[in-house]
């Protein structure tokens, strides 16, 4: 959850309370609040932490970060399934049903 | 140099290791503050590459480590209730309550979420008008824009079924802790890079100065912890004490004042308790009066919680850098991602979980010797 990962602004989303973008995370894509970044344009980098954009980031560092996350698994630890990642800690017995999982929330 | 081909710059991080090897003439320890950064070292063993001279002690940085046992316990008792759909990261489901965690309370029926942002949370306050929800707004000053947002727009929306449970911590009075405890070694801090992202620098110079230790302002990538590393040093073989950006990339000196506007809006500082630590004044945010009708503390009586910690957990002595994951008898034995007694060995940003994960095999057979983290297979 601390983990802030820098993605690309694919969209903006001008008239949505509070201002909103598409980001792409090296393949995924997600919602993310831009009101703290709000004079970003498309195609800039920013660093994306619970679903808010925190800071811009130059593209380079932004592609470099990227590919470490990707190799270390940490993009799938942010944005896999929790429950699925719990229930593999717990010991293979999945405490809720994949409807619950709120995915339908992300 | 076992572990370095695994970093991204294999030779920037050799040149970087032999200029903290040339510069370090005395023993030095560091704390780095942030839970992410913890990992990273462990991971990558950039610990073991330090020259002797050099020791990292791992600091309280991990927000879902300090979320208090009390809080947790609330935070149990709110979901197991009828009516309720009770939001959280994903980080929190197999904390260890007293006698239960989240994941096992969405076992016995609650209706448990996760959300990968507090304003999702929101989003199914707006869908499920007759259940309460309730977010679980744990997290360091690099949440804390997004939770105050999440309740802003909840009273700009007028929706009176959205709370947030808070267990906000701040870093800077962390720090005060942990310079004035009688036993404390720490010379210098490797700073959280993204807490500044939001925060900026302003904080640290007249931390850096009262306790004449150098901070350096630090990224979480193996290559950023090195370089925050190589300065923190060179500032001490120098007998300076001063803040430095070693994460321009991310940090500017002011931070993101927009973000810190919202904060300042929604929340005031109050003293707060840590897990394992104890109450740290003035360490932490609460939502202010304007905002209280927010506070799922208020909204639900939760007031009669008796907690009660593993007495064998050392956690809180992991969180202030005085013992090593692996000093604890507990460690890998009673207590395991699967069995744990304390957060810091299922939070994805805990120490013991770090050390567990990455250095399990050196740990139970250290004859054995040298064991790449790549060989390890992790448990969760």
């Amino acid at each position: 959850m601390c983990l802030a990962v820098p993605g690309k602004v694919v969209a903006i989303d001008d008239s949505a309370e509070p201002l909103t973008g598409l980001i792409d995370f090296g393949g995924v894509q997600k919602k993310a609040c831009l009101e703290y970044v709000s004079d970003v344009k498309v195609g800039e980098y920013v660093i994306v932490h619970v679903g808010f954009a925190l800071q811009r980031l130059d593209e380079e560092s932004a592609l470099a970060s990227l590919k470490l996350f990707e190799e270390l698994g940490l993009l799938e630890e942010e944005f896999g399934d929790a429950w699925e990642q719990a229930a593999r800690e717990a010991g293979g017995t999945a405490a809720a049903e994949p409807e619950n999982s709120g995915s339908e929330a992300r | 140099m076992k572990y370095i081909d695994e970093f991204n710059d294999p030779q920037l991080a050799r040149r970087l290791l032999d200029e903290i090897r040339a510069t370090a003439t005395r023993p030095w320890a560091l704390m780095e503050v942030c839970g992410g950064q913890t990992h990273s070292i462990i991971r990558h063993g950039i610990d073991q590459l330090l020259p002797e001279q050099v020791e990292l002690i791992h600091g309280p940085g991990c927000p879902v480590c300090v979320t208090p046992l009390e809080v947790i316990d609330k935070a149990l008792e709110i979901a197991a209730r009828p009516g309720v759909i009770f939001c959280s990261f994903g980080d929190m489901l197999r904390v260890p309550g007293t006698d239960r965690d989240l994941f096992r309370v969405k076992g016995e029926g609650g209706d448990v979420r996760v959300v990968y942002s507090p304003l999702d949370a929101l989003e199914l306050a707006r869908r499920n008008p007759d259940r309460e929800v309730v977010f679980f707004a744990i997290g360091f000053e690099t949440t804390a824009p997004a939770n105050a947002m999440a309740v802003h727009q909840a009273r700009r929306l007028g929706l009176s079924n959205f709370s947030l449970l808070v267990s906000h911590v701040r870093v800077p009075p962390a720090v005060e802790a942990i310079m004035t405890a009688p036993e404390c070694r720490v010379q210098g801090f490797l700073a959280a890079g993204h807490v500044c992202s939001v925060m900026g620098m302003a904080e640290y110079p007249e931390l850096a100065e009262r306790f004449r230790v150098p901070m350096v302002v630090t990224g979480f990538e193996p290559l950023d912890i090195l370089e925050g590393i190589r300065r923190a040093v060179r500032q001490l073989e120098r007998g300076e004490h001063r803040v430095e950006n070693a994460y321009p990339r991310a940090v500017r000196e002011e931070g993101n004042p927009a973000a810190v506007r919202m904060i300042e809006e929604v929340f005031e500082v109050t003293d707060r308790s840590w897990r394992g630590i104890g109450r740290i004044p003035a360490s932490g945010w609460r939502l202010t009066d304007a905002f209280r009708a927010y506070d799922a503390e208020h909204r639900f009586d939760v007031s009669g919680i008796r907690t009660e910690e593993p007495a064998e957990c050392r956690a809180g002595e992991v969180l202030q850098g005085l013992i090593k994951p692996t000093e604890c008898a507990a460690f890998g034995t009673t207590c395991t991602p699967r069995t744990p007694l304390g957060a810091t060995m299922v939070s994805s940003e805990g120490a013991c979980a770090a050390y567990y994960l990455y250095r399990r095999m050196n740990a139970l057979a250290p004859q054995a010797g040298g064991t790449a983290p790549q060989e390890v297979t992790p448990v969760a």
